[in-house]
């Protein structure tokens, strides 16, 4: 009688444990917490962060118009992303290249849909949100002188044509993941990306009138300054995030991006200090975002001692690029999109293959731990980066050109300023 | 009746109001101004972007006197915002056809 009970009740313990075990061998609920929670962190920095660090480097007479386009861009790229974007990006691999059109409109993807430990919907999400603030950064390089009629077809057909096929490349099954290619939360995909972008459509666009010979002062470093801040809080979203568990990885991941950030700061404003005798906000804040710049296809691959160089070197490569490359090159790369995200961008892609180690992530194996090829993947990843942003992004301004009619505003319009004349707002009642 | 205009450095502002508030000056008005004579600006940079900005914040005072207390009126000017280097301001002396109070319509020195 007492086996039989014993029997009975191991039977009912079995069941009972295993409808436990099947929710948590798909769901796992401190995961999707956390992606849930980065996800909201990086939707943030694009109205929030970006938007008030490049409204307070606008001249205040366009600090409304850089908003306009920074917060358009989050919701075109939330809309197109959940029409087709996100199927282009992370749908059945077609040729190593783009993703099927299986999931548009999302079809296919339902309450239940699991990807890796968390729902396939707020998978999706979090990636949306990338796609948002990639093309967001763009803009940078091209305020004060945009039809936002212009931008707004531009940052539809941008995230398409471009940013979701390399997104596809590294991390939805595309070509460059395939190689072996690192990029933790977006080297490639979001920073060099959208610097190369920038660059191109600020040459396109041409030069601001009255550049480098008339002053354009920015509305408010206190507005950047603030923006800053807010773009490393959303970062921890955006990096500790892309390990997609809440886990020692992500935990690593937070570590070294803080690291590289305040190493970036202080460099920066080292660089600065040495340099134009006096240290900046504007320096101080414009270091963090490029430490935090090149820590992010690094994050989950390298350690601590790594992030300190990183974030090192990425303050003063910022400050070189942004205070001495530019203007002996003589582009107009207003806010830096090139000079920041771009060239940080492409120093931490290639820290990511020399520091990855193996002890953090076995995903990744770089130069100082034996594996002098990765490297070497890096850079054919970081060149099919740059030729594809760049090609493509060129066909996309051209298409621009003939639907909104020309890229640039008249010069009435640009004198005036565009929160004026395009917008017929002020930014400051003073 | 005598206008005096005054161009003086933004911190001397309260000094400057006490000592005509002393003698008996109680009215003015001011506006915050920008200019430039002999005093050097100075240089901001911005992401390596370098800029010379000329003009100086300043404040412009502006007060209706009579005739007869107008000497002592500037001399509380001097006194008060004179800091012996360069940019201290100037003081114009202007004459006044008419003064009316609104409320009243009171003219000329009465109305001051």
């Amino acid at each position: 009688m007492k086996r039989k009970i014993m029997l009975m009740m191991s039977f009912v313990l079995l069941i009972l444990s295993s409808q436990v075990f099947a929710d948590d061998a798909t769901i796992n609920s401190g995961d999707t917490a956390w992606i849930i929670v980065a996800t909201a962190l990086v939707m943030m920095m694009t109205p929030a962060g970006l938007a008030l660090f490049y409204g307070g480097m606008s001249r205040t007479k366009n600090l409304l118009n850089t908003f306009a386009m920074t917060f358009v861009s989050y919701c075109i790229g939330s809309i197109i992303w959940v029409m087709w974007g996100y199927s282009l990006a992370f749908g059945p691999d077609v040729g190593g290249m783009v993703g099927a059109p299986t999931h548009l409109f999302m079809n296919g993807i339902s309450v239940n849909s699991v990807s890796g430990t968390i729902p396939t919907f707020v998978f999706a999400l979090f990636q949306m949100t990338f796609a948002g603030i990639t093309v967001a950064l763009v803009l940078g390089s091209i305020v004060d002188r945009m039809k936002f009629s212009a931008w707004i077809i531009f940052a539809m057909l941008w995230v398409t044509i471009v940013y979701c096929p390399i997104a596809h490349w590294a991390w939805g099954g595309g070509w460059m993941g395939n190689m072996g290619a690192l990029d933790f939360a977006g080297g490639n995909v979001v920073h060099i990306n959208a610097g190369v972008a920038g660059l191109i459509l600020s040459m396109f666009l041409g030069k601001r009138l009255g550049y480098g010979k008339e002053a354009m002062f920015p509305s408010s470093v206190t507005l950047t300054a603030l923006g800053a801040a807010l773009l490393w809080f959303g970062w921890f979203g955006f990096n500790a995030g892309s390990q997609l568990a809440a886990d020692g990885i992500a935990a690593s991941a937070f570590l070294v991006t803080n690291t590289s950030a305040s190493m970036g700061a202080m460099a920066w404003m080292l660089t600065e200090w040495v340099v134009n005798r006096k240290p900046t906000v504007l320096g101080i804040a414009s270091g963090a975002v490029a430490g935090l710049v090149s820590i992010t296809p690094a994050a989950g691959f390298v350690n601590l001692p790594a992030s300190l160089i990183i974030g090192a070197v990425a303050g003063v490569l910022g400050f070189y690029c942004v205070a001495i490359l530019k203007h002996k090159l003589g582009y107009d790369d207003s806010l830096d999109a090139f000079g920041v995200h771009g060239m940080c961008g492409l120093w931490g892609a290639l820290a990511t293959g020399i520091f990855a180690s193996p002890h953090i992530n076995e995903a990744g194996t770089g130069l100082l731990y034996g594996n002098i090829g990765q490297l070497w993947i890096q850079i054919v990843s970081i060149v099919g980066t740059i030729l594809y942003s760049g090609v493509a992004t060129i066909v996309v301004i051209l298409i621009t050109q003939l639907l909104a009619s020309g890229l640039r505003v008249t010069k009435e319009e640009e004198m005036q300023g565009l929160d004026n004349a395009l917008h017929g707002e002020r930014a400051f009642e003073l | 009746m005598k206008k005096i205009e005054a161009i003086i450095k933004p911190f001397k502002l309260e000094e400057v109001k006490d000592a005509l508030n002393a003698i008996g000056i109680q009215g003015m008005t001011i506006t915050e101004v920008k200019g430039y004579g002999r005093q050097k600006g100075h240089k901001e940079i911005y992401r390596g972007a370098e800029y010379m900005v000329d003009f100086i914040p300043k404040i412009k005072m502006e007060i209706i006197v009579a005739q007869d207390i107008a000497d002592q009126a500037i001399n509380a000017i001097m006194n008060a915002a004179n800091t012996n280097t360069i940019g201290d301001g100037k003081i114009f002396v202007l004459p006044v056809e008419q003064v009316i109070r609104v409320r009243t319509g009171e003219k000329g020195e009465e109305a001051i």
